[in-house]
């Protein structure tokens, strides 16, 4: 993995409590890493999950989205469509191969600057432990070497003790 | 008309059913024949690659092509007929966004050949042999196409005029593909023939307040006829689908699968159904999001059925931006 990696993380903040959070945790001068760019939304159940792959289709490591506490919601109940779709989108990134440490759901309200500090922190972390997002046919080139195929059948045979002929 | 259309069908990672559905048209494809000259189609005539690098380029009018494509020899042959056709059409689900033969894009090019080749019950392959792109035997040596990592839809490979819907396209789409082609009454470039509406638009079903409490599979149901199968906790693709296909699987009371791909309005077809399946969630906490979320199955293989080639994460041209 490279040395210098500093992941790129797209953050969905509330207008009403996250993004608060995170002006909060600026103007108070906590140290947290700069590597989330934030777009602010109006609620975070405005987030699709489409915008979620579109930021990994456009390159990002990772996804923050963050929203008011349960019952504070300003338009009260956008964020429990947020908690609805979470589990689900979990499930989808997981099976179209994204890793668990890439996507972030949280709630941090408007006092809660250290709470945001430490969650950037912390993904920060995490993302740089697993390395930059990689698209599938990035990973290794079309080209067949049969490097990976040789591994297998190395594989097959440790398992199997059969004898292989091409 | 005065000289007949050159039409090519061809196929490649796909079942052949969209071939099949084309000869479904019935009677019609007498007057396909009368305006058309097929010029290729290798399920129903013979043919060799010789004969298609023998016609020069843009001699073909039209060339429907369907399967997704997964192999070096079919992108030789896509870009082979892209160079001949002056209308590429992606001929059914496959060819516009992966369709079932992209589910496998959920897993690794070595899962897949270890499960096909080694590990499934019904394998039997003592010897264990796999294939590979070159292979030394006594005549000399054997070479097979290359299994790319992932399957690629038409259009991350070459450039696409027109898209037909549908696994396999009903007859009348494809009568209206054909009409339209014919009577050189084009719509714009880029165009999927179908309604511009979604399925539920015109789903005759009873649509009243949607709540899911459990997701169930439609074997778990006694399916009520006249109500929407959402309601009935059945995941249904037909909010985010395009309209078309004239509703065969509503009618026979299977939930929408998805096959006739996202409609106008929507760019990612599974991302928007995972999105309008959250929505009718009866939940309002997390521990029951998550518990009621744990009885659907596989969402990613239900809201991508046909579409995971073009999943925004997996969209992008082959071989770089």
């Amino acid at each position: 993995m490279e040395k210098n990696f500093e992941p790129v993380i797209v953050g969905f903040l509330c207008n009403w409590c996250s993004y608060a959070g995170a002006d909060l945790a600026g103007v108070s001068r906590m140290q947290y890493p700069p590597n989330l760019r934030v777009i602010r939304v109006m609620c975070s159940g405005r987030v699709e999950p489409s915008f979620i792959l579109k930021a990994f289709q456009e390159g990002a490591d990772g996804v923050l989205i963050s929203g008011c506490h349960i019952g504070d919601c300003h338009y009260v109940d956008g964020n429990i469509k947020t908690l609805r779709r979470t589990p689900l989108i979990k499930t989808l990134l997981s099976q179209l191969g994204v890793e668990e440490e890439r996507f972030k759901q949280t709630w941090i309200s408007a006092a809660e600057g250290e709470k945001f500090a430490q969650v950037v922190k912390a993904m920060v972390e995490e993302i740089k432990r697993i390395g930059p997002f990689k698209k599938q046919a990035e990973e290794e080139s079309d080209d067949f070497d049969d490097k990976a195929y040789g591994l297998m059948i190395e594989a097959a045979v440790t398992i199997e003790g059969g004898n292989i002929d091409g | 008309m005065a000289e007949k259309i050159k039409i090519a069908i061809y196929w490649a990672a796909g079942c052949g059913g969209c071939d099949v559905a084309i000869l479904d048209t019935n009677e019609k494809i007498l007057d396909i024949a009368e305006a058309a000259d097929i010029v290729l189609w290798p399920i129903a005539m013979d043919y060799k690659y010789e004969d298609l690098y023998a016609l020069e380029q843009g001699s073909i009018d039209v060339c429907l092509f369907n399967g997704a494509v997964r192999t070096s020899e079919q992108e030789e042959m896509a870009k082979a007929l892209r160079s001949r056709s002056k209308i590429m059409v992606a001929f059914g689900a496959c060819a516009a966004w992966g369709g079932i033969p992209a589910l496998a894009n959920l897993f690794e090019r070595e899962e897949i050949f270890k499960s096909s080749y080694l590990d499934t019950q019904t394998t039997i392959n003592p010897e264990k042999v796999i294939p590979l792109t070159k292979c030394k035997v006594p005549e000399g040596e054997l070479t097979l196409p290359r299994f790319y990592n992932r399957v690629w839809t038409l259009n991350q490979v070459i450039d696409v005029d027109y898209y037909v819907p549908g696994c396999p396209p009903t007859p009348e789409t494809i009568w209206t593909a054909i009409e339209a082609i014919v009577s050189g009454n084009l719509p714009p470039k880029g165009s999927v023939i179908g309604s511009l509406k979604s399925l539920c638009d015109t789903c005759p079903k009873e649509k009243t307040e949607k709540k899911i409490t459990e997701f169930k599979r439609p074997y778990e149901v006694m399916i009520d006829p006249n109500k929407c199968l959402l309601e009935q906790g059945i995941i249904c693709c037909g909010p985010v689908t395009r309209d078309g296909c004239g509703h065969r699987c509503i009618n026979a009371n299977m939930p929408c699968r998805g096959c006739y791909g996202p409609s106008e309005k929507v760019a990612d077809q599974g991302a928007k159904l995972l999105s309008a399946i959250a929505s009718i969630m009866d939940v309002k906490d997390e521990k029951g999001a998550q518990e009621l979320a744990a009885t659907w199955e596989d969402p990613a293989g239900t809201v991508y059925r046909f579409s995971l080639a073009k999943s925004l994460v997996f969209d992008y041209k082959k071989g770089g931006e």
